[in-house]
């Protein structure tokens, strides 16, 4: 049975009123994905169990667990990825704020407009950096080269990568490094201004100096988009992510603000998976 | 969740490296219990090497201390531990500081011993003492045996029998009062006399914060100046 714990972390400061203009107020987050009673199969074997879920908008949202776990088909199903795949067959409820993402009429184009997604692998397309980033845009017809100019350096500043290519927009973008790739990648997602960012492991394939950078941007990416992210680095999830989901042979096991996960899992496959311990 | 009987690592070395920590606190425990005992050889039997050997001897147990805090740091760069593992550490680091501040005050002790033995020796005014140090004693190694079990049970009890060492403390003091108006010119003496029994009092304290400790590690939760009978509600809830 899932333990659902999504209470918001407190601090002993909370307690204390130091400056009334000062104070935040405690707002709760409103939930952005719901997954109700979701079950997938890939043919004859079932990969996700009976998964049940709010991600909430505009945290980051760290799903963990060992290989096959079903944490990358559950990240596919919220922009319907999965479509893709002649042998799936998928039953359950996944809504996107309002829209059931899996009712008939659902255009999934438009659907992945608002769910964007970034895979392990950087795949800019070999195109100039601009018109990578400026790709999403003109799909949509927008042609006024103003507007693209405006949309690309504000996608390419939110990457946190406009500094290092405002000199060579019109150069390919496979010319940059694997951590700016995968930074371009980000912006080319973000330009067409999702409402969610699916992140893949992001940062398994970059060195630590470029993985940090794709950390520093989830966090700041966090202030407008509703992030999902799966990988294998548990470190990471646990610097980069509000919440974390714990996933194992398609079930998911154990869903709670990070902190409480790291240090006091509910589970006892949690605590063994986290600790690198087996039994 | 229990977790006293969690699996191994897949890092045998891992496994290895925290074993160590433990059996160095439980040794590093081990030497307050024996400098706090020959301390009471004093009370009980007037017996003054075993003060004076742990008035000169602290420094071993500083350099556990050391030792052991250098063993936490090392896990934590090179493990990144997490739940249960990263629990370990922390409550091992804050009872490090507890027994060596336990050591601190054994040796305190130590000292008001050494320092006027013929004036501490021989009067009556240690009769209470001893027995509350016996009280202590107990209460230290039952903290230990917590923590080598990891029972949270148990070390709920540990943490609930600081309360009876208060009251103790709180009727010798009373007692010791009266000994001074009585007679002003014992004033001196039994001065040090009250100093010891305090010390005596804040090993307990100490003991109690080593059991909290092993709740935290245990359970997870952080029972620092939280009631004991809301800790216990809380465990029977968990349970």
């Amino acid at each position: 049975m899932v333990t659902n714990n999504q209470a918001k972390p407190t601090s002993a400061l909370d307690s204390i009123k130091i400056d009334v203009d000062r104070a935040s107020p405690t707002i709760k987050p409103q939930t952005c994905l719901h997954v109700d009673g979701l079950d997938l199969f890939y043919g004859g074997s079932q990969a996700l169990n009976n998964i049940k879920m709010s991600v909430a908008e505009k945290k980051v949202t760290a799903f963990i667990g060992p290989s096959g776990c079903g944490k990358s088909t559950l990240l596919r199903c919220f922009n319907r990825m999965n479509d893709l795949i002649s042998s799936v067959r998928i039953t359950g409820k996944v809504h996107l704020k309002e829209q059931d993402i899996y009712a008939k009429d659902v255009n999934v184009a438009l659907l992945r407009q608002r769910v964007g997604m970034v895979f392990q692998k950087p795949n800019p397309f070999p195109k100039s950096i601009y018109d990578n980033v400026a790709y999403g845009l003109r799909i949509q017809g927008i042609k006024g080269r103003k507007i693209l100019d405006e949309a690309v350096e504000r996608a390419l500043r939110s990457a946190a990568l406009w500094e290092e290519v405002k000199d060579r927009l019109t150069e390919s973008a496979l010319g940059l490094s694997g951590g700016q790739q995968q930074r371009l990648v980000i912006a080319r997602a973000i330009a067409i201004e999702p409402e969610v960012l699916l992140l893949d492991e992001p940062a398994s394939a970059l060195d630590p100096i470029s993985t940090l950078k794709i950390e520093e941007l989830i966090y700041e990416l966090k202030n407008d988009y509703t992030i999902v992210i799966v990988t294998h680095n548990m470190q990471q999830a646990a610097r980069v992510s509000d919440y974390t989901a714990f996933m194992y042979l398609g079930d998911l096991i154990e869903f709670g603000d990070t902190t409480t996960i790291f240090t006091r899992p509910a589970e006892k496959k949690t605590e063994d998976y986290i600790t690198g311990r087996y039994g | 969740m229990s977790t006293s009987r969690l699996p191994n690592h897949i890092s045998q070395q891992f496994d290895n490296e925290l074993q160590d920590i433990r059996s160095k606190v439980l040794s590093m425990g081990g030497l307050v219990e024996q400098h706090l005992e020959k301390v009471l050889s004093f009370f009980s039997k007037g017996e003054l090497e075993g003060a004076e050997y742990v008035a000169v001897s602290d420094h071993l147990i500083n350099a556990l201390e050391v030792e052991i805090d250098q063993d936490c740091s090392d896990v934590l760069v090179r493990r990144q531990p997490a739940a249960m593992d990263l629990r370990l550490v922390l409550a091992v680091s804050k009872t490090i500081t507890d027994l060596e501040r336990m050591g601190d005050e054994i040796e305190k002790i130590a000292r008001l011993i050494t320092h006027e033995p013929t004036v501490l020796s021989g009067n009556s005014y240690y009769h209470s003492a001893s027995t509350l140090g016996k009280h202590v004693a107990l209460m230290v190694r039952n903290s230990l045996d917590t923590f080598s079990r990891m029972d949270s049970g148990a070390a709920l009890q540990v943490a609930m029998a600081d309360r009876e060492i208060d009251i103790e403390t709180g009727a010798i003091l009373r007692e010791l009062m009266t000994y001074m108006m009585e007679d002003p010119r014992k004033i001196s003496p039994v001065l040090d006399v009250i100093l010891a029994v305090r010390a005596l009092e804040r090993v307990g304290d100490h003991a109690k914060n080593v059991a909290e400790n092993v709740i935290y590690l245990v359970e997870g939760r952080n029972v620092r100046h939280v009631s004991l009978e809301q800790i216990q509600k809380e465990l029977e809830q968990g349970n």
